[in-house]
This record gives C-alpha cells, structure tokens and sequence, in this order.
C-alpha cells in the first residue's frame, strides 16, 4: 500500500535503558520532498533517523515507509524495503577494504544479476553526477572528507532508490563543497524524483535544500513547516535555533552546587 | 559493599548476554548459510587470509616446539633408558594434544585478534550499519565466511603443525642425538593409532569454530558490550578480551574434548 506519503511516523518514543531520548514523535514526509530534520546537538536527530532507518527499535510508536510499518514488520520485508533506499552515512561508511568503485558496485552486485559491463557503466554514470568519475580506483582512505561523503552518496544512490537518506552531509566540510554537496541534493531530487531525508544542524544548507524542515529540541518535535513558516515561527526554541541564541543554564544555585559536589553514583 | 555487589551482579548479567549473544550468533550463521546465496569467494578469501597466511607462524612454532619436545623427552627416557619409545612420546603429545592446543593459540594471536579488530572498527564506523541499509545481512556477509575459514583452515594448519613437529623431534632425537630412525619412526607408527588421530582432529575443528565464533562476536557485538562508546579504546580493549578468551576456551575445551573422548 502506497500513500501520499513516503514516510508517517506516528507517536513514537525512544528510550536508551531508563533514559527518553525522543518523545511523542509525529512526521510526515511527503513523496518527491526533501524533509530536513533539524536541531542542536542531542536533540535526537541522529536517534530518529537511526529508527526511520530500522536500526533501532523504538519503546513505542510506528513507522510507516512506503506504507510498511517497519516497526512491526519481519525481518525479511524489512530487507526488501532496504532495497528501495540509499542512506549516505555522516562519515561516508565506505568499506576501508575496497576501491570507491568497488564500495558502489556493492549493492548491485549482491541484489541484481547484471553482467559485468553494465556494473562497470553504471558505476562510472553515478560516479560523474556527483564529480568522483577520476577517483574511481582510489581506496577510501585516500579521500579527502568530501570526496568520502560524495563517494558515499553515489553508493548510496546506484540502485536508483525511491529513499534518500543524509546524515549531516555538510559537517567538517568547507563551505564550498558544502555548498556542492547541497546542489547535488537537490539535483537529485529534482532529475530522479526521490524523496530525501537529511539530517543536519547547518542552517545554511538548511535553509538551501529544505522543502520542508522538522525541528527537534529536547527529544521532541518542536516544528514541521516550509522554511518561510519556520523563519517566522515565533517558538523560542526555533528562534533560538536560528539566531544561535546560546542556551541559558537556569538551574538553583543550591541545586547546581550540589550537582558539583555529590559522590559519584 | 553493595557498589561491589551490583559490580559483580553487572558483570554476571553481561558475561550471560554475551555467551547468550554469541550462541544465537553461531546458529543465526548456521541457518543463513543454508540459503542463497552462497559466498564462495569470500570463504575462499578468509581462508587465505586465516589458513594460508598462519602457514609461516605455524611451522615455525610446530618446529620449535617439535625440537624442544624431542630434547626434553630425550633427555628424561634417557634416565630410564627408554629412549626407544622418543618417536611415540612425541607423536602422541602433538597429535592428541600439543597440535590443536598450539595451532588454535597460534591462530587466535594472528587472525583473530585481526578478525576482532576489523568488525569491531567496522561497528564503530557505522560500516555495519551500511550493510543492514544496503540489505545485506552483515552477520552472513562478514561473519559466516571468516567463520567457515576458521573451521576449515585450523584442522588443516594443525595437520601441517603435527607434520613440521614431528619432523622437529625427529631432527633433534635422530640427527642431532643419535636416537635410532627406525625405533623413532617405527615405535611412531605402532603407537599411533586412528583414535588419536580422529581426537587430534575433532579437537582442532572444533577449536577453529570456537577461536573465530568468539573473535567475531567480540568484534560484531562491541556496540552491545560496555566498551561499545569508546571508540579505538573499546576495540583494543574489545580485542584484548577476544584473545584471552579464545584462549582460555581452547584450553577448557582441550580437556571436555579429551575427557570425553578418551
């Protein structure tokens, strides 16, 4: 069953052990949108897309892709969702042991039984989009942060997936190849009619690539809209977001200094 | 005293989780290796790199121990003027005893310190998480075949330490001692009989399973384990475990193996 949306996350909470990570979680991506989930660092970004990704169990809630509720679903359908996604992890996650072409030809290898040619083409067609076609054969430690994120989204993409998943493409990287990489998304989007997912904190690719922004503070979800809705939200966490207002410690100062002195546990 | 308590308490619930872990690992493998499709290449590649490249350690260690046997036998049945029976002490010692024990520590401080340590920085850099994303089953992708290596690489190293180690004996008791040949290499194939062979043999393919089994579950599991978010420390630390526990399973199971089959 296809809907309307390619992602529905409904009620969902996170725990690790006794601590909530995320809290009553509601989202819907659309198809063909590129959704940025935004937020500071330990918002529950990362855990969330960990959880869209099938990668971690939630305490409770759904999580329907492409109609599947992948929380409550066998292992194998599970698979054969994974087979219609790409996920460019935030530091590439190339397989050290394999040239960049190699590391690309993965997925067709094991899922489709082309011959060896079109392997080698396709390889060489996803490499030129995202400008890796000359570092074919270099191994993945002789890249450098942007080539790996590059190398790592032409994996990502080789089997033409209806998913695309980002994890904070323009981290550590320079402000021209993140500007790069954000033009490559979007190019993306636009030429393969993917929906795209990215996760970052950087607001200038943010505000670059986002049809719609998700904002999570705290574990929860802040705000879903537009970056023009989100510009003139008024909630005080998206402004501060924004603006990066820095965050204001107000605790007791007889609690804080009990904080600073008390046994370790 | 009750921080210690719930320590050890934490301990004991871990160690279940990991043995428990490291079960369902080893039948999760064993049914996925049932389907297609099947990593021939892989295997074949694991193999070379846990059997063929163990070759020089092997025979350097199955010579010297070898030699060192033939001496100190040699030098104990001279008292009892028994040095005959040299060839039969030390054919038996390696085949039932010193040849799977040797050859399994020989390959858990080469291959399975590196088999640890690679899927555990593979865990760390998320390249498992890949796998499971690119739906690849990364427990039959990385782990099946290193184990398969390990079952069929150790019988077969162990078969080449008894042969370098008996010839080891052999070089020290005949040649440099003196020992007659025919009483080393005929009281060697009256002694020797198909039972410490078949004990000699159980032993090493059993430890092959039990050194790569544990090696890469250390590794695979390292997110699950409380080293999992220490990054290049959880792995060394990770490793370290790996290796004195393959280790002292192997000696722990050298005498369930002998006392059972003995």
């Amino acid at each position: 069953m296809e809907t309307a949306n390619a992602i529905e996350i409904r009620d969902l909470d996170v725990d690790y052990g006794s601590r909530r990570i995320l809290s009553d979680i509601n989202i819907d991506i659309r198809q063909g949108e590129i959704m940025v989930i935004m937020g500071g660092s330990g918002s529950g970004k990362s855990t969330l897309l960990r959880c869209i990704l099938g990668l971690k169990k939630p305490s409770a809630g759904h999580i329907y892709m492409l109609g599947t509720d992948i929380c409550h679903t066998s292992n194998k359908k599970l698979y054969g969702l994974r087979e219609q996604i790409g996920v460019a992890f935030q530091g590439g996650a190339l397989f050290t042991s394999m040239t960049v072409a190699e590391n690309i030809q993965l997925p067709l290898r094991e899922h489709t039984n082309l011959d060896e040619n079109t392997i080698q083409i396709m390889t060489r067609i996803k490499l030129d989009m995202v400008n890796m076609l000359p570092y074919e054969n270099l191994m993945p430690s002789e890249l450098s942060g942007g080539m790996k994120k590059r190398a790592a989204l032409a994996r990502a993409i080789i089997m033409d997936p209806k998913l695309l998943f980002f994890d904070e493409p323009s981290a550590g990287l320079d402000p021209i190849t993140s500007a790069e990489l954000d033009e490559l998304i979007v190019m993306l989007k636009e030429s393969m009619k993917m929906t795209i997912v990215v996760v970052t904190h950087e607001l200038e690719s943010v505000f670059a690539i986002a049809d719609r922004i998700a904002i999570l503070g705290e574990g929860q979800l802040v705000q879903v809209g537009t970056p023009e809705e989100i510009k003139s939200s008024t909630d005080e966490r998206v402004t501060g977001l924004l603006n990066r207002t820095p965050r204001k410690n107000n605790v007791d100062k007889d609690v804080h200094i009990e904080r600073l002195t008390r046994d370790k546990e | 005293m009750i921080k210690a308590i719930s320590n050890l308490g934490s301990y004991a619930i871990e160690t279940i989780e990991q043995i428990g872990r490291t079960f369902n690992l080893l039948l999760i493998i064993a049914w996925k290796m049932c389907l297609p499709p099947y990593q021939i290449f892989p295997i074949i590649k694991q193999i070379y790199f846990i059997g063929a490249r163990s070759l020089t350690v092997i025979i350097i260690s199955g010579a010297t121990i070898g030699m060192v046997l033939g001496l100190q036998f040699y030098n104990t049945l001279e008292r009892f003027g028994s040095v005959g029976v040299l060839g039969s002490a030390v054919a038996l010692s390696i085949i039932r005893e010193l040849g799977p024990v040797m050859t399994a520590l020989m390959v858990v401080g080469r291959a399975g310190s590196a088999i640890c340590a690679e899927l555990g920085i593979m865990r760390i850099t998320e390249q498992v998480d890949a796998l499971e994303c690119m739906a690849i089953p990364p427990d039959k992708y990385l782990v099946a075949p290193k184990l398969i290596a390990g079952i069929v690489s150790v019988p077969l190293l162990n078969f080449v330490f008894n042969v370098v180690a008996i010839g080891g004996g052999y070089f020290v008791g005949v040649i440099m001692l003196g020992v007659g040949e025919g009483s080393y290499v005929n009281g060697m194939i009256d002694s020797v009989v198909w039972g410490d062979v078949r004990l000699g043999m159980v032993k090493s393919i059993i430890f092959g399973m039990l050194i790569t089994l544990i090696c890469c579950a250390k590794g695979f599991y390292l997110h699950l384990s409380q080293y999992g978010s220490q990054g290049a420390e959880g792995v060394s630390r990770a490793t370290t475990d790996a290796v004195v526990i393959s280790s002292v399973s192997v000696l722990f199971f050298d005498f369930l193996i002998g006392a059972l089959m003995s």
